[in-house]
């Protein structure tokens, strides 16, 4: 192997000279300790190394071993259920090798090499294949069956294929190219993380990534395909979010990044995934899942790569036609690991020190996301859809790295304090939140869930805005000075709030609303609001009512008791007609009478 | 391997350059020897070509270029460790200043440690009672947890840490625990509170002190809780101990390390401290936790000082951003008479979850919590209305909730110093608070719990 020498160690950033022959991005061993780095800059002969693990040690003269082949991850079955680092060291590996404590220059392979899986292949000896082609499927789990592709830029005729148990490494099948080469095939394929996998066409969200959060569902929708990212001051709720949506959003895979962050927030889901249900299939939500955990503590060049590494898996499944989300829990974290590194290269500094290529490096990352028709035969659809938490200083939204992501992500969940200390969960601000994807989710809402949802949702959201003007006039004339519709309207925003807006997440019943039955709560509760519009009654006493109780229920109704929320509409009509009829105004009398007629 | 050199080049701030050096790896611990013998230590934080650029400890001054001798160590800086170094005290370097025979240790232990395999931890879920209302019941601690004070200048959180390390037990539990006290830029009085604190209770022979003191160096401090933590992880992990550490104040570990990054001349971050002050607090904070199949844990609790009270402040915000939570204090609260004061609505504690409930605390623990929140909130806005337009602007309801808030404030979150309540008292205070509101008003609890305690409010108060 080629090798340079190093001249310079600060901290994850080693310069090395000697380096001639080598490229960018390319992967390098540093010292005889063999640490993994990458090189991110050239100048003659000198190569600037990022190392994904500690340096501490290293010193001016040790050598740097060329590897020439770009940081890369490896993949194939065995994937799912894994547990890795930023640079797809598998973590349950390393702790039985080396003990608790993350030690350095551990060499493993991403995908274990013994397991044996079995291939069945859908292609046979002299068929034409091109790239993207699906020759066989492995079940992985009993939720993912893993479909072999030929590799992006191969065509040719199958020229033997085999069926039975392989372990990744084994040759499954051979392909002769027209220029009579002959490939081998195995399960396992190499990717750069850098470079975008092909696809063979682009395509725009029309479905919505229902993740069983009302919030969300119902007024800031996510589409399959589409971006949304979560930026919060610490507390808000960022995490818990990430962890409800890589839980109960309905995607085929989930990649979940734990970047920069809490070693026990890995933990917590390594605990609770395989114990969870997923609703749809009733299977454990870890036979989903895959996880990337660099956390705070683990060297920050490799939370740098985490992303990388993360965006690469879920484009992978996206081409075997699955519907993917991805998590990334904090892009701020490999935006300071960005800043870091450049700091070190002396690069000049942008705002707040970021380096001036942050914004396209986070609409490169952003870009990644979407819905596609996949290379290859049989003809299949696929998308990743990509949530990032955003974790600006002291809250700030003005902070770069939020600014660069509201520049290219469609959906913007904006966590506020104040509403996480009233303990308002999730503490999405209803009125700064939006979502690009209303329209285009337009005809499908329409179509599966119910003709008249969006202008529910208009109403509520309606009412939501209407009782922010109210309340400030309430802070300057007091309460008694409204009328009774404009206290209707904050009654049911307060309804809107408490008994739909929150949702607590670990709540058995709350933590998961259907679509179905999120359309039933809202419904419920407009429907309250219309019909109380018509009656004449003391505000107290409509406050009062014992059916205020029974919305305020309805999330704790589980999913198989729908039918209760939906025999509730008739009680409530029922009640507030009930109510009305005791009054004394003669509005109400007037009314009364002609309901009476009406009747009769 | 050990070289030694005398080719001091420049000296700028707390660094030292030294020339013609070779064979020096980046992070080696040098010792640097004075023109009149005296001896200080420091930390390679970079090595380019041959310079090395040198962090001294105990600082700078009185070093003379021509005359001082560096000598590199050929290894990391080290805590020697054994189990005697319970009842003992440290520098913030680990060397014993008590007046005791010197530690033979068993191991030594890099002071930066490593990560923790986050495969290999264990979720902390086992509740610490400390007797405080408002951490036991709104805000619960568990062992293995990072919790951080966030307070200010003159706010009595030396004397709530004092009192959490007095009254800290793990319910149906006695096993083997240890205190670690790492001191980092306070005063000898402050310090010798603590001290005398951990006498008059028994304690001291199970606590480790490592004390840098307002007068000693700063550079030291970059240190001291490192070595802090690297005796915890000996303790808890190999001792099979329950660590609680208390590090303050934070705020003076961070400005030791910006003025690094100054003399470096780094591109400085928000306020002047460095871009990855992030990264360095959350290798320190990281080294808690629980470790699977391990019996011991280190609980941390770092206590820091918010520059103008403002916890938007990179020290504070950041060590939020990776802590499990924070207690924060308040200056107006402490106006107010409230102690200790705690504004419990921004404090919060990441991990209570898995912590409380049946078999732990009590099943209505968690919904309880939720419901006093949303009550005081409620209450707290009340009050603020009541400010502007003066109370008889309140509907029935708010007037209610000004007069929950209030008695929350006075007899919930206040107790006195030496007050030590079960975790049931706390949870009956708490519905005994409740059932000032009609029942309606408990939506965020369930209907079983309501039944089954809220008339046991109502006939307490009778
Ligand atoms: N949807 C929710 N339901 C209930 N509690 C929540 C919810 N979201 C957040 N929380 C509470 O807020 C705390 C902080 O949330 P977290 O997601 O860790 O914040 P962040 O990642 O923004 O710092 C959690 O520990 C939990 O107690
Ligand atoms: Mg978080």
């Amino acid at each position: 192997m080629k090798k340079g020498r190093i001249i310079r160690v600060s901290g994850p950033l080693v310069v090395a000279e000697e380096m001639k022959g080598s490229r960018m991005y390319d992967v390098v061993k540093v010292s005889d300790e063999r640490l993994m780095g990458e090189i991110i800059g050239l100048d003659g002969d000198k190569a600037s190394i990022q190392v994904y693990e500690e340096t501490e040690g290293i010193g001016v003269g040790e050598p740097v071993y060329i590897t020439g082949e770009p940081l890369s991850v490896s993949l194939g079955p065995g994937l799912i259920e894994s547990i890795y680092d930023g640079v797809q060291r598998p973590l349950d590996y390393i702790q039985k090798k080396v003990g608790d404590f993350i030690s350095r220059g551990i060499s493993v392979p991403p995908i274990d090499p013994d397991k044996k899986w079995k291939f069945t292949p859908t292609k046979k000896k002299g068929d034409q294949v091109q790239e993207g082609d699906i020759i066989g499927t492995v079940q992985e789990t009993v939720l993912v069956e893993h479909r072999i592709m030929v590799p992006p830029g191969m065509k040719g005729v199958i020229e033997d294929i085999k069926e039975g148990e392989f372990t990744v490494n084994d040759q499954i099948a051979v392909i002769e190219r027209e220029n009579g080469e002959k490939i081998e095939l195995q399960m396992q394929q190499r990717w750069g993380v850098r470079i975008p996998r092909p696809v063979n066409k682009r395509l725009p969200p029309i479905k919505p990534l229902f993740t069983g959060q009302r919030v969300i569902d119902t007024f800031f929708p996510i589409g399959r395909g589409g971006t949304a990212c979560i930026p919060g001051p610490f507390g808000s709720g960022k995490t818990v979010m990430q962890h409800q949506l890589a839980k109960w959003a309905e995607a085929e895979i989930v990649v979940y990044v734990g970047c920069g962050e809490r070693g026990n927030e890995m933990t917590d889901v390594l605990n609770e995934f395989p114990k969870l249900e997923d609703p749809t299939s009733g299977e454990p939500l870890m036979k989903r899942t895959i996880l990337i955990a660099n956390t705070s503590n683990m060297p920050v060049a490799a939370r740098e790569a985490s992303i990388y590494t993360g965006i690469t898996l879920a484009e992978y499944f996206r081409d075997m036609g699955y519907s993917v989300a991805l998590m990334a829990d904090s892009t701020s974290r490999w935006a300071e690991a960005l800043r870091e590194i450049s700091g070190r290269l002396e690069e000049m500094p942008g705002e707040e020190g970021y380096p001036a290529y942050l914004g396209s490096r986070v609409a490169q990352f952003y870009e990644r996301a979407g819905r596609v028709k996949c290379l290859g035969s049989p003809e299949r659809e696929g998308a990743v859809s990509v949530v990032g938490a955003v974790s600006p200083p002291g809250g700030d939204l003005s902070d770069p790295v939020v600014q660069n992501t509201l520049r290219v992500v469609k959906v913007f969940w904006s966590l506020k304090a104040e509403l996480a200390y009233a303990r308002h969960f999730p503490a999405i601000d209803w009125l700064t939140s939006y979502s690009l994807y209303h329209d285009s989710m337009l005809e499908y809402m329409k179509k599966e869930v119910a003709g008249d949802f969006l202008s529910l949702e208009r109403e509520a959201m309606r009412i939501l805005e209407e009782e922010d003007e109210l309340q400030e006039m309430v802070r300057l004339v007091g309460i008694d000075a409204l009328s009774f519709s404009e206290r209707l309207i904050l009654l049911a925003a307060r309804m809107l709030r408490e008994d739909f807006l929150h949702q607590n997440s670990f709540h058995e019943v709350d933590t998961y609303t259907s679509i179905k039955k999120q359309y039933c709560m809202l419904k419920n509760i407009m429907l309250f609001y219309r019909k109380a519009r018509e009656i004449d009654i003391d505000i107290e006493r409509l406050e009062e009512l014992d059916i205020l109780e029974d919305i305020a229920r309805m999330k704790f109704i589980e999913e198989k008791k729908l039918q209760y929320i939906e025999d509730l509409g008739n009680r409530i009509i029922k009640t507030i007609k009930e109510a009305g009829g005791k009054g004394e105004s003669p509005e109400r009398d007037r009314k009364e009478k002609e309901e009476v007629t009406d009747a009769n | 391997m050990r070289t030694e050199y005398q080719t001091v080049s420049d000296i700028s701030g707390p660094l030292l350059f030294v020339e013609g050096v070779s064979g020096i790896k980046y992070g080696e611990l040098c010792s640097v020897i004075l023109p009149d013998k005296e001896k200080r230590f420091g930390k390679v934080l970079e090595v380019h070509k041959d310079k090395a650029m040198v962090q001294v400890f105990e600082g700078t001054r009185g070093i003379d270029i021509p005359e001082s001798t560096v000598i590199f160590e050929g290894k990391m800086m080290e805590m020697p460790l054994s189990p005697d170094i319970l009842g003992r005290v440290f520098d913030g370097m680990g060397k014993a200043i008590d007046e005791k025979p010197p530690i033979l240790p068993e191991k030594r232990a890099d002071i930066n440690g490593s990560p923790i395999n986050p495969y290999a931890r264990a979720y902390p879920n086992e509740f610490i009672q400390t007797g405080i209302s408002s951490i036991d019941g709104l805000n619960p601690l568990v062992r293995g947890q990072k919790l951080p004070f966030f307070s200010g200048s003159g706010l009595p959180h030396n004397k709530l840490a004092a009192q959490v390390a007095r009254q800290a037990k793990v319910l149906a539990s006695k096993e083997k625990f240890a205190v670690v006290f790492a001191a980092m830029g306070i005063t000898f009085e402050e310090a010798n509170f603590f001290q005398t604190d951990f006498e008059e209770t028994g304690a001291l022979e199970r606590v480790v002190m490592f004390l840098n003191l307002a007068d000693d160096p700063a550079i030291e401090r970059l240190s001291t809780p490192k070595v802090a933590l690297t005796a915890a992880e000996y303790l808890a992990f190999d001792r099979e101990m329950h660590v609680l550490v208390i590090v303050t104040d934070m705020t003076n570990y961070c400005e030791a390390l910006r003025e690094v990054s100054a003399a470096r001349k780094e591109v400085p971050g928000r306020r002047g401290y460095p871009g990855y002050l992030y990264t360095d607090l959350a290798s320190l904070y990281e080294r808690a936790g629980r470790i699977r199949g391990k019996k011991g844990s280190i609980t941390l609790m770092p206590v820091l000082s918010m520059p103008e009270d403002d916890k938007t402040h990179p020290i504070p915000d950041l060590t939020g951003y990776i802590t499990e939570g924070q207690i924060i204090f308040s200056r107006s609260l402490e106006r107010k008479g409230v102690s200790p004061p705690i504004d419990v609505l921004p404090s919060l504690s990441r991990l209570k979850d898995k912590g409380i409930g049946k078999n732990k605390t009590r099943e209505d623990h968690a919904d309880l919590y939720n419901q006093l929140y949303a009550a005081y909130s409620r209450g707290k806005e009340a009050a603020e209305l009541s400010v502007i337009l003066g109370e008889a602007a309140l509907s029935d309801m708010d007037k209610l909730y000004l007069e929950f808030s209030d008695r929350f404030e006075s007899e919930y979150i206040s107790q006195g110093e030496y007050e030590n309540r079960t975790v049931e008292q706390t949870l009956d205070l708490g519905w005994n608070l409740l059932s000032l509101l009609p029942k309606r008003e408990l939506k965020r609890m369930r209907d079983e719990f309501i039944d089954k305690y809220y008339l046991k409010g109502e006939e307490e108060k009778e």
